[in-house]
């Protein structure tokens, strides 16, 4: 099947469109990876059939109105097809599976451990974060936590003295059966060789 | 919604502006921080007095405060004109012209976030030879008001962003990685005219100062 990503855009305010959305298209274009985008209340059954896989954008620390619409992504649960949830889109897709959003403020660039390979990024690496949410994935069977969470729990980590993140939110998360994955990170701010590496999958 | 812009005069923050009212949004004020000092890690400084002249171009008022620039103590300054903002013009977001420098744009995500209030970057992560392209499209006159690496020269102050330029600074990206927006902190620009001014500014006296590939200029305007 032909290269055909959707791009769900999560925005409620339109210039946040620019900030969130608009980067990744700059990364599929960049990549020349064919893609189209659409408001996360306007996909429809035929966009659905049409993508090839669909990454589902962040938005701005106080827009959380989505979440009040999660009915609108009930299509999550039937897509056979590898989806990408960054920060909101991560959000979105452990509410689904039944996660609680908790409060966790985190802004800046964080060195984050990643206990196996996740869309390319391995052992320590340095994220872009802005967030005030997280969901706790390690408290849903089925899903793994890459990174953050339980996996900065390990000794080696706890007793490490380089500097590591210990955040306590899911970081990184993989379905163990689907091709669904989730990232509380930036990847268009840092590490933007993920989004390629997703669409490999 | 309205909103307040993080103003240095330069062409990111007047871009930003555009794209702004552009996307229907309600520029309440303009917010500018003053700087004393000129290496200030978090603000724009060369020509900074501008914003007034500019603010009245575009006819919209001016919210301005003054910092020592004391590195991270700046910051409580940028946080007390926002809180005035936020009391004076009731804005409920601010609008930065922030590109690529994650040093800025986190410290200011933390600000707004503290108070409660959105932070729009809408030429966040753009394309820097994008962003000028767009800028000569959109009419903006802009002129660069210091350099700050090699192989730049006093030459280069008060030169026009123009399709010369662009070529030129092209070549200075592939010989000297020298950044085309300027994001790397190489030169500094101020915004003669846009769509949002309702009348063009002009240059009327300046004073340059700096020596070897550092040149600033104090720039007046009419």
């Amino acid at each position: 099947m032909k290269e055909n990503l959707l791009i769900v855009n999560i925005c409620k305010e339109k210039l946040h469109y620019l900030e969130f959305v608009k980067p990744i298209c700059d990364i599929l274009d960049n990549n020349r990876i064919r893609y189209f985008v659409r408001d996360y209340i306007k996909v429809s059954k035929d966009d659905l059939k049409k993508a090839s896989r669909i990454i589902i954008c962040g938005t701005s620390l106080f827009d959380n109105y989505f979440i009040k619409n999660l009915r609108y992504f009930n299509w999550i649960m039937d897509f056979d097809k590898p989806i990408l949830g960054i920060c909101g889109g991560m959000h979105i897709i452990g509410s689904l599976f039944g996660g609680k959003i908790r409060r966790c403020t985190e802004i800046g660039f964080h060195t984050e451990y990643f206990s196996k390979e996740f869309l390319g990024l391995k052992e320590k690496c340095e994220v872009y974060h802005l967030h005030n949410n997280f969901i706790d994935f390690s408290k849903l069977n089925d899903f793994e936590v890459y990174c953050g969470g339980e996996v900065n729990s390990h000794p080696d980590l706890v007793n490490s003295e380089e500097k590591i993140s210990k955040s306590k939110c899911s970081q990184a998360i993989k379905h163990r059966e689907e091709n669904i994955y989730g990232m509380l990170f930036h990847p268009e701010v840092r590490n933007k060789e993920i989004i390629r590496n997703f669409c490999l999958k | 919604m309205k909103v307040g812009v993080l103003f240095s005069g330069g062409k990111d923050s007047c871009y930003a502006s555009f794209l702004a009212k552009k996307a229907g949004y309600d520029i309440c004020c303009l917010i500018s921080i003053v700087s004393e000092n000129p290496d200030s890690f978090m603000f724009h400084t060369p020509s900074i007095t501008c914003v007034e002249k500019q603010a009245e171009a575009m006819d919209i008022p001016l919210v301005l405060v003054k910092t020592i620039g004391k590195r991270e103590e700046e910051l409580y300054d940028l946080e007390k004109a926002i809180k005035l903002a936020i009391k004076k013009y009731k804005i409920k977001g601010i609008v930065t012209g922030a590109v690529e420098s994650v040093y800025q744009s986190s410290r200011i995500q933390k600000i707004c976030n503290k108070l409660g209030i959105e932070c729009f970057n809408p030429l966040w992560q753009k394309n820097q030879e994008q962003l000028i392209k767009e800028l000569i499209k959109n009419r903006f006159d802009i002129v660069i008001t210091g350099v700050f690496a090699y192989p730049f020269d006093v030459s280069w102050i008060l030169r026009k962003i123009d399709k010369n330029f662009i070529n030129e600074i092209g070549k200075l990206n592939e010989q000297y990685k020298i950044a085309v927006a300027g994001e790397g902190g190489e030169f500094e620009s101020l915004v003669l005219n846009c769509p949002l001014f309702k009348r063009k500014l002009k240059v009327v006296g300046f004073k340059i100062s700096g020596s070897g590939n550092a040149f600033r200029s104090e720039v007046r305007l009419k």
